[in-house]
Order: C-alpha cells, then structure tokens, then sequence
C-alpha cells in the first residue's frame, strides 16, 4: 500500500484516538502533577436534633477564592507519584534500612497499597492469560471439527461468557459461589466442610477470580483461533495425512506453526486486559483481600470525599507504564518476526 | 442531649396549628431528582414524597447504597444530576466541604411553618438541610434462643461474645452474630462505634491529625476480631442487608444494626416466627467503658446548589411535604424514629433514646472524617483475616489517611 493511501487510510481512527485516548492521558497527566489547594477551616455553631456545639468547617469562601486562583490545585511535581499511596520511596527506603531480611522486606513492600495492587495484578495477568491461550485453541480445534449443523449453537454458547457484561457475570458467580449457593454448598459436599467458603480467605478469592478470568477471556481467544483455523492451508495438511501423521502430529508441527502469530496477538490483548482488572473484583466484593490497579483508581474517583484526581491520575500514569513494560518483550519479538520475514 | 432527646419523643403533642405559609405539596413546575440510599424507611418516605409531589410533578428517586460515593460527582455538575440529596450527619460535611448543598432559610420561611425547630439542620446561622429521622445501631436478638440457653440480653460487648460462644456450643448456630462488616464503609463504620465506644478520640484536639493508633484503637480492633470469629465466615462480604437476609433466614441470634432495620425486619413479609422472636435491646458498652458503642444518626435532605431555582424549590416542597407528614410517621411508627412534629414513637424507639441518655455520641461531622473513614475501610481487611497485628493495621490506616488529607489540602 502506498504511504499516500496508508495515510489516508488510518487518518480517521488516528485523529480520534489522539482526541480521545492521547489528550485525555495528557491531560491526566497534568492532573497528576497537582494536589487540591489547602483547605481553610473555621469554626461555626452546628444545630442538629442532637444539640448544638462548635465545629470545624471547611471555609468556602477562602478555600474557593484559592482554589479560583489555582484551578489545577497546587503544583506537586512528582510528589504525588512517591507518596505512601503510590511508589513509596520513602517507606521503602526506610523499610530497606530497618528490615533484617528479605522476607521482612518483602512483607512490608507488599503492606503498600500500590505494590499490594501490582501484586495482584500481575497474578491475575500470568494466571489467566496462558490457561485462556491454551483452553481457546483446544476449543477452537474442537469446534473446528464437529458437524456444521451443530456448528452454530456450540459457538454460541462458547462465547457467551464474553456477551455476558463482566460485572453481571461476575455477579452472578458471586451468588453461586454463597456458602448456599449452588456451587458453594457442592463444593462444602465435595469436601466435606460445612464452614469452606469460597470468599473468607484471600487466597481462595483470588483463586475464584482467576478462574472467573479464565471463563470470561477464554471466548476471546476461541474467536480469533477459530477465525484463524479457517486459513490453515489444506495442502499440507493433506500431504501429512499421506505421510501417515496422526492427528496429534498434524496440530503439533502444522496447525500450530500457523497460528503462532495469532497466539502472539492474543496475548498481547490478554495481557493488556487483564492488567486493567476491575469488574470481577467489584462484583465479587473482593475490593478487600484483592485490589488491582484500576480499582485503585476507580477507589480515588470514587471516594466518599472530594474526588481525588492526583491520586488517581498518578495511578492512571504507572498503569500505562506497567502494560508498556508489560508488552515490551511480546513486541520485541513481533518486531523480530516481522524483520526476519522481510 | 438527654433532655432534648425525651421532649423530642415523649412530649411531642401535635399542635396542628400550622398558621400561614404555603402548602407544600401538589407540585407543578420544576423537575424532582432525588439520590437516596437504599433501605426500607427510605422507601416509605420516597412514597410520602411522590404522593406529597403529586401525579403531575416530573418526579424520580434513584435509591442505591452507594449513594454516599456517587454524591460528590453527581451534585458537582453543572446542572446537577440530582435536584436534591437524602443526607445524615455523615454524608452532609461531604457535601458542605465543596459547597454543594445550598442554604434553605428563604424556602423554610416560605413553606416551613409545620416544621420543629429540631429538624432544622443550622451550620453557621444557615439552614442546610432538614432532618426527618434519627436513627442509630444498636443490638438485636432472639429471644427463643437466649431463653432455651438461659442466657441474660446482654448489656457489653464482653457478654455478646460469652452469649454467642454458648450458643455456637450449644450447636444451634454455627455463626450466632452478625454485623455489617463489608470492606468499605460499612468495616470503617464498626470501628468508629467500637473505638468511640472505648472513648477514643479520632483526631488532636482542633487539627486533622489523625491519632488512631493507641490503646484505644487496639483494644476496639480486638474485640472487632473477636466478633467475627463468632460472625459468618464470609462476613467481609456482608453489608446491613445482607446481615438482615441472615437474621431473616434464622441463622443469626444476635446482631448489631440499624435501628431503622425494623421497616424490614418486622413487617409482614418474611417467616413470622423469626419476627415474633425479634427483639430489640440497647447497644452494648465495651471495655468497661458506660458509653454505648455506637453513633447517633439523623436522617434529613439536602438541595443541590448547581440546581435552577425552580427545580430546588420543587425539590424542597415535596420532601417537605414528607418530612412534615404527621400521617406518613404514625402509619409507620416502627419505620424509624420520626422526628416530624405529631409522631408518637413506636416500641421499637427504646434503643435509639436509650443511647443518647447514656451519652452516644453523633457520628462526628468534621470535614476530613470521610478521609479518615475510607482509610478505615480498606485497611482494616488484614488484620481481620489474621495477617497483620493491631499495631500495624492502625499505623497503615494513619499512613493512608496522612496521604489522602494532604492530597486533598487538609495537613
């Protein structure tokens, strides 16, 4: 393709992802360098039907007079970024100097709110994305080779767990996983526990997520290995058949050649997704043994007080961070291939 | 206190002299957007302020339990999403730290003539808002239950958990308590009560530094952990209705909720030999202490200030018209502990009058204290689950606190 008609081409989704996606990250960015102005307090009588009595107030007057001055808020730097709420260097250092170990330190580093997030995060991302790669090509090869007539159906209710919204689905696992729920109760019989549940420790809960990730991005995978099974080339395929290779041996050295493109892709998307986590851990109120980055943000946004939008555009800014890290060596190699092929 | 509290319930004789102002209801001009929380008492109420509105107003609520995180965003806009805000003592300083509820005296002189004095919510000479309920948490038990063990309704905390250890040997309930832990408001709700149970004090005198991890606060952490381990397993996951499904499902004996869980708990719906088991009693002391463990509550409405007159003005007669209806309290005495001017308190007032003579204390309004009850909410988790010490717990929340109050201009 010509660079001219290229050009034109990408135009139109270019121009909306600088307006919608580039803008907007700059401008978190910016927020993120700032913290709300200071808060004048005064004290005024408070009548409620308790009584009365003297209280702090917020000063509206001075505190909005400061904050029109400064609509950003005060300028921070990076301040913000190496705060207790973020990287911490502070408690680090300090947890570095004093711990005796590197157990010690490692407890304490993990004690921090963003680190205990990156926790989290990064177990979801490498738990769920090889186990959705894997299940989504068994499935695709399986649907791949039942009767046409069975062929829809079967599709639809493989990617059903992607058509149902996220934080439904979610829900509705939470529900089935209730120590009376349907799943709950037969796991307590599987295991002969009446007092198992599923979401009083973490490390279940985080296991119930993870799993919740399988079933909800394996679909995904399916998709685009289907989509792909379709391309095999049939001549090899059939010059194996006379050659006598099983059917193993024509997926291992054939079939699986081809798609390694599209499994590089898939990854790239799943880990890029599951580095966002959020829905699952709302719906299943998991926000205290399991947070994720994003929740992180959607905590700071949704706070009972004054939105905090430093906080959370600080965070916004590590997320993107850690999926350009994280996508660093998939794109590498891509890069490579590419290279070579040419 | 004390005093104000008996005339409020038990001297109240409905004058029914309302002399001049407007009548509230019958609304026309203007829209009605209300953001609410989601109990049963609210849904009475919302019903008297749709009838009150009347059937040409353009009117609707939106109930959620997470009314207290949507407020700031939804009354930020300009115009507002909501006309106006159900607000208690807590969720108000939110809303006043940013300016976003407007003042109400030309509209309380316009229509408020039926209103008491008590109801008006007065910051700094200026009327805010309008309380029409009070409401606090106190304890709940079976009677049945106590009875077949012979065991006293307990009057501290200590004896909860020597009643709810008696009855989990007894082998008639695995988990006899039960309490709104959910991680998140709820969580940090449960320690302020037990930590101002034990007379502590959440900030230095006049300042926002925060000064939490103390005996105190240790000492009110332990007997948290001590009660849940007599709680349902899943109990981080179980905020007040949730906790409400368990009693109805008779698998809890004893709980700590709100008063105004009565609207559900004792209606007609639900197994009818739970219900005639139910029975109130007073919030338990701890530690020693004679305060009860717990916060009192009023219940009241705010308008948004990005709203047009008009739409404030709509807004506020309905919910006047509810919050002044002597028809709406007595047809639900039970509901809550109405403060409207007429209301003879049902039976299930006791616990709520009964914390404020022995000295409970309201929820305090300080403009940083939300900050300090999130912080409340998320790292309190671990040491519950058995992973981190008191100490540790409580130097996490002031760490986390110390973050979020300088961000937001407070230190």
């Amino acid at each position: 393709m010509p660079h001219k008609t290229f050009f034109w081409f990408f135009f139109p989704s270019g121009l909306a992802m600088l307006m919608f996606i580039g803008l907007p990250i700059i401008s978190s960015f910016f927020q993120s360098l700032h913290i709300e102005p200071e808060q004048i307090l005064m004290e005024v009588e408070k009548c409620d039907p308790f009584g009365c009595k003297t209280e702090t107030k917020v000063d509206i007057e001075a505190t909005n007079k400061l904050q029109e001055e400064q609509p950003l808020g005060r300028f921070n730097g990076l301040g913000t970024y190496g705060d207790r709420n973020h990287l911490a260097f502070d408690e680090i250092k300090e947890a570095w100097t004093n711990s005796s170990s590197i157990a010690e330190f490692t407890d304490i580093l993990l004690n921090l709110p963003f680190y205990k997030a990156l926790l989290f995060t990064l177990t979801f991302c490498f738990a769920v994305t090889p186990p959705v790669v894997v299940l989504g090509f068994i499935v695709a090869l399986s649907v791949n080779t039942i009767t046409k007539s069975l062929k829809g159906p079967t599709i639809f209710g493989v990617i059903l767990p992607m058509i149902v919204t996220p934080l439904i689905g979610s829900l509705v696992l939470f529900w089935m996983i209730d120590a009376k729920g349907i799943l709950g109760s037969f796991i307590q019989f599987l295991f002969d526990d009446p007092n198992l549940s599923l979401k009083s420790s973490s490390q279940l809960t985080w296991i119930t997520l993870i799993i919740y990730g399988i079933w909800h991005n394996t679909p995904f995978a399916f998709v685009v290995f289907y989509a792909a099974l379709q391309t095999v080339p049939q001549d090899p395929i059939e010059a194996a058949i006379i050659d006598g290779a099983s059917r193993y041996e024509r997926v291992r050295h054939i079939v699986i050649p081809h798609l390694y493109p599209v499994a590089t892709f898939i990854i790239l998307i799943c880990l890029m997704d599951n580095f966002r986590v959020l829905e699952p851990i709302i719906g299943f109120a998991a926000e205290g043994v399991a947070q994720s980055l994003s929740w992180m943000i959607y905590n700071d946004l949704r706070s009972e007080n004054k939105m905090l939008f430093g906080s959370a555009g600080a965070t916004s800014m590590l997320t993107i961070i850690g999926v350009a890290i994280l996508l660093t060596p998939v794109l590498i190699r891509t890069w490579r291939e590419f290279r070579t092929e040419r | 206190m004390k005093k104000l509290l008996i005339a409020l319930l038990f001297t109240f004789v409905s004058t029914g002299v309302h002399a001049g102002g407007h009548s509230p209801c019958g609304v026309t001009d203007g829209s009605i957007k209300i953001l609410a929380n989601e109990f049963t008492t609210y849904r009475i109420f919302m019903d008297e302020v749709k009838s009150c509105a009347g059937p040409s107003a353009d009117f609707s609520v939106t109930h959620s339990v997470d009314h207290n995180k949507l407020q700031v965003a939804a009354l930020s806009a300009n115009p507002a999403e909501f006309s106006a805000k159900l607000v208690t003592n807590g969720s108000i300083t939110t809303l006043m730290n940013d300016n976003l509820i407007r003042p109400l005296d030309d509209l309380v002189a316009k229509y408020g003539s039926a209103l008491q004095d008590n109801q008006k919510i007065v910051i700094d000479g200026k009327i805010y808002a309008i309380a029409f309920m009070a409401n606090a948490q106190h304890l709940w038990y079976r009677e049945s239950i106590l009875n077949d063990l012979g065991i006293a309704v307990p009057s501290t905390y200590e004896e909860v958990i020597a009643a709810a250890e008696k009855i989990k040997a007894s082998g008639k309930m695995a988990n006899p308590y039960a309490g709104a832990f959910k991680s998140g408001w709820n969580l940090g709700q449960e320690f302020v009560n037990m930590y101002l149970g034990h007379g502590g004090d959440f900030f230095k005198a006049g300042t926002a530094e925060v000064s939490v991890n103390n005996a105190n606060g240790v000492a009110a952490l332990n007997m948290l952990k001590r009660l849940t381990e007599v709680s349902n397993p899943d109990f981080l996951t179980q905020d007040t209705n949730a906790v409400k499904e368990e009693w109805e499902s008779g698998n809890v004996a004893l709980m700590h909720i709100w008063n105004s869980g009565a609207a559900s708990l004792l209606d007609d719906e639900g197994d009818q030999m739970i219900k005639a088991d139910t029975r109130l009693a007073p919030s338990p002391s701890v530690g020693g202490g004679m305060k009860p463990a717990t916060t009192l509550w009023w219940d009241g409405f705010g308008i948004a200030t990005n709203t047009s007159d008009e739409n404030a003005e709509a807004s506020f007669r309905a919910l006047l018209g509810a919050a002044t209806s002597t028809e709406m309290a007595n047809a639900n005495p039970n509901a809550t502990i109405w403060l409207i001017d007429g209301y003879s308190p049902g039976d299930t007032a006791g616990p709520v009058v009964d914390a404020a003579n022995r000295g409970a204390t309201p929820y305090p309004s300080l403009p940083y204290m939300s900050l300090l009850h999130g912080a409340l909410s998320t790292e309190l988790v671990e040491f519950l689950q058995g992973n981190e010490s008191a100490e540790k717990a409580l130097a996490d929340v002031e760490a986390a606190y110390v973050a979020k109050a300088t961000e937001q201009g407070f230190l």
